[in-house]
């Protein structure tokens, strides 16, 4: 249960993921307008590449990040019934987090670290920037450690009881994350801040990125696991009916932990440092993943149409209609799955081995991710917030309608910006430029797409204004919440015995362990055993 | 466990799915050779120019004693060296790239000519142009506030009509 401080905490964390957000959000609408070429004035690469490393850090680092661990956090107290487990410690890593986000945000606002949020060596950054980077991801351990001890303490306490999902998949998370997370980790304490440092002359790019893309596949589904959980739990009792089936979420959740992490290699097709046989298995991994997400669509779809024919829903279609589509929760789960359709099309075609390379780094990557990330997974978390917001609060959202304009507006925005940006990735346009200089007619096709981008960017900064006016206003002057609807205890409470690799995770730590050796041990070995050449560091 | 009939139904639904496509991808790299480029060979991308394969009287297009024709480029901020070069349609080509600086990728819009170039590697693709045209080779990955300006200029014409340098 939340009492009132652990209420305060998680708002914390929330404010800061959407002050992130809201900001993140104006620099990218200066970056469709600034990349058009429509306005002169303001072109200018040296801002345009400051604003873009900033955007993507807060976007992808610090949302993300202070988000996830508020939920965890609120999602912890809530599923167990426990208080927070050693708050002190917990606001250790809040403020750990904050410190890392501040000392990273002064190189990047002033053009210091403008290496863009994957920071790939030899282009160098300042060093605050690492470390900022680094204070951020370690005050993400300690919310990984509390999740865990507050799920290994609930266990102690309930011997033999199930789990309860919304913890299970909370705990795979911070499990998933701290494996996901130690590859950049490595990346960053051994070889960028030594070289930033001055202590060691050179980097291999090619063993960076190798570390770098341990992280960066697993880093998604870190970032899309809470949006499955509230498919999960939240969605079906919030559309009238209940969970289809509780096992097969947790297979699901089983699945995406084990499968994400060891298939990064999709992000390095492309690359001349790794060999094509350990780039086709993980190829074959990175299809397997998409198993539980299909699953996922299965059984949240299930669960909607069961609520939507208990609501008196018939004929083939007919239960769509009686969802309850002014519900912010259902109607973001429908726009979501809607965005995560068409989303998952684009995924085929960037896993493809082979067929990646007509993509590959084009507009197509940027439109793509948009549409995943900012649209199926950042929905979910406005969806969260909403639905949290009372309990958190003790007020009631202060109007019903404002949250609907604002998800409606939220995905049209996201249709408007990421269906051009597709079509300019298939037309050849390169990721990350400011301009177009390229003396070649093929260009000409490109400008109606990019003036389109700006459309949507505008619907989108709008709706992101929007959605924080609705948090800030319902906090300060919403009704009251009357007190029977504040408890957010779940109401799944613990369900039927599952089998016990259902309800642990010592077995797939282990599976882990060896599917991350087989797929990276002689991937990262060989920069030690063959002569390479390293890099001196370059500026931008 | 107790799965539903409907759930194994799509069980069997989706896992035929992930199966075909991934026979497909495997069929195709394993049967016909198709892959991205990899093979990890080193190099240091400090000395490119002292000598050796992307010293600068090397760099360009030249036919192989095993006719194989064979494209030398070096990328350096901001641009592809040589920054013109002219290919037949229709014909195998191999490409050999090497870093000078930082990191780059190259690919032609409209062709399957595409790779990430790594300081301290050599990247290496073969592909051929179905047709003939102007293709820009541009950049595809950030490598610094030139970025949007590094691009060179590939021109692909009738087999005929296209004579090697060297
Ligand atoms: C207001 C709406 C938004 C607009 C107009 C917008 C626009 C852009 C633009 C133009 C870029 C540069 C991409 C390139 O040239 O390759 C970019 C990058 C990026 N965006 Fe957004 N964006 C928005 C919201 C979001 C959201 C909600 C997220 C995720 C939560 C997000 C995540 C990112 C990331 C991670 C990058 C960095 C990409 C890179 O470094 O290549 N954006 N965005
Ligand atoms: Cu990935
Ligand atoms: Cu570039």
């Amino acid at each position: 249960m939340l009492d009132t401080a652990s209420k305060k905490f998680v708002l914390y964390h929330f404010w800061v993921a959407f002050a992130a957000f809201g900001l993140a959000s104006v620099l990218g609408f200066y970056q469709v307008l600034e990349r058009s070429g429509l306005l002169p004035l303001i072109e200018s690469s040296r801002v345009y590449f400051a604003s873009v490393s900033t955007h993507g850090v807060l976007m992808a680092f610090v949302l993300t990040t202070f988000f996830i661990m508020g939920f965890g956090y609120a999602t912890a107290c809530n599923a167990l019934r426990m208080p927070l487990w050693n708050p002190r410690l917990a606001w250790v890593g809040f403020w750990l987090a904050v410190a890392g986000t501040l000392l990273a945000a002064v190189p990047l606002l002033s053009g210091k670290a403008s290496v863009l949020y994957t920071f790939y060596p030899p282009i160098q950054a300042h060093t605050l920037f690492y470390i900022g980077a680094t204070l951020l991801v370690v005050g993400s351990w300690v919310w990984c450690f509390i999740m865990i001890r507050m799920y290994l303490d609930w266990k102690k306490q309930h011997p033999g009881a199930t789990v309860p999902l919304p913890m299970y998949a909370t705990t795979a998370n911070a499990i998933l994350w701290l494996w996901a997370s130690l590859g950049v980790a490595l990346e960053v304490l051994f070889q960028l801040i030594p070289w930033a440092l001055g202590w060691v002359d050179t980097v291999d790019p090619g063993l960076a990125r190798t570390l770098f893309s341990w992280t960066l596949h697993p880093i998604v589904y870190f970032w899309l696991i809470p949006a499955y959980i509230a498919l999960y739990s939240r969605v079906p009792q919030a559309a009238g009916g209940r969970l289809f089936s509780d096992e097969l979420a947790r297979v699901a959740f089983v699945m995406l932990l084990v499968l994400s992490l060891p298939i990064g290699f999709h992000h390095l097709y492309m690359d001349p440092e790794q060999g094509s046989g350990f780039k086709l298995a993980h190829a074959v991994g990175t299809f397997l993943v998409a198993l539980p997400t299909l699953l996922t669509g299965f059984t949240v779809t299930a669960s909607l149409e069961m609520a939507g024919r208990t609501r008196g829903g018939v004929g083939l279609m007919g239960w769509i209609g009686a969802l309850p589509w002014r519900n912010p929760v259902v109607l973001a789960a429908l726009l979501s799955l809607l965005m995560l359709i068409a989303g998952g099309f684009g995924g085929i075609v960037n896993a493809s081995y082979a067929m990646n390379t007509m993509v590959h780094n084009t507009a197509w990557v940027p439109g793509h991710f948009h549409l995943i990330f900012a649209g199926t997974t950042v929905i979910l978390y406005m969806a969260i917030a909403y639905d949290l917001w009372p309990g958190l609060t003790g007020r009631q959202l202060h109007s019903t309608s404002a949250p609907l304009l604002q998800l409606w507006t939220w995905f049209i925005g996201i249709i408007v910006l990421t269906s051009p940006w597709h079509v300019l990735g298939l037309l050849g346009q390169p990721r990350r430029i400011s301009s177009v200089t390229y003396n070649s007619l093929l260009t000409l096709a490109w400008t109606p797409y990019e003036l389109a981008m700006i459309v949507g960017g505008a619907i989108m900064l709008a709706s992101a204004l929007l959605f924080l006016h609705i948090l800030a206003k319902s906090q300060k002057k919403g009704v009251m919440a009357p007190a029977s609807t504040l408890d957010q205890t779940d109401s799944a409470e613990s369900g039927a015995p599952v089998h016990s690799l259902l309800n642990g995770f010592k077995v797939w730590n282990l599976v882990i362990l060896v599917l991350m050796l087989a797929n990276y041990g002689y991937p990262i070995l060989q920069f030690f055993l063959t002569r390479t050449y390293g890099s001196v560091a370059f500026g931008y | 466990m107790h799965i539903h009939t409907l759930e194994r139904n799509w069980l069997w639904v989706a896992g035929s799915v992930v199966a075909l496509l991934l026979g497909t991808i495997v069929y195709t790299a394993i049967a016909h050779n198709i892959h991205p480029p990899g093979q990890m060979e080193t190099i240091d991308s400090a000395s490119l120019h002292l000598g050796g394969e992307f010293a600068e009287d090397q760099l360009g297009v030249r036919v192989g004693a095993d006719g194989q024709i064979r494209v030398t480029l070096v990328a350096a901020r901001y641009g592809f060296f040589p920054r013109n070069i002219e290919l037949p349609s229709g014909t195998p080509i191999t490409f050999r790239i090497a870093s000078a600086d930082v990191l780059h990728g190259i690919h032609a819009p409209m062709t399957n000519l595409g790779t990430m170039i790594v300081p301290g590697y050599v990247s290496t693709v073969t592909t051929l142009f179905p047709k003939p045209g102007e293709y820009p080779l541009l950049c595809n990955e950030y490598c610094g506030l030139g970025h949007d300006h590094m691009w060179s200029k590939l021109t692909v014409v009738d087999p005929q009509n296209w004579h090697p340098d060297r």
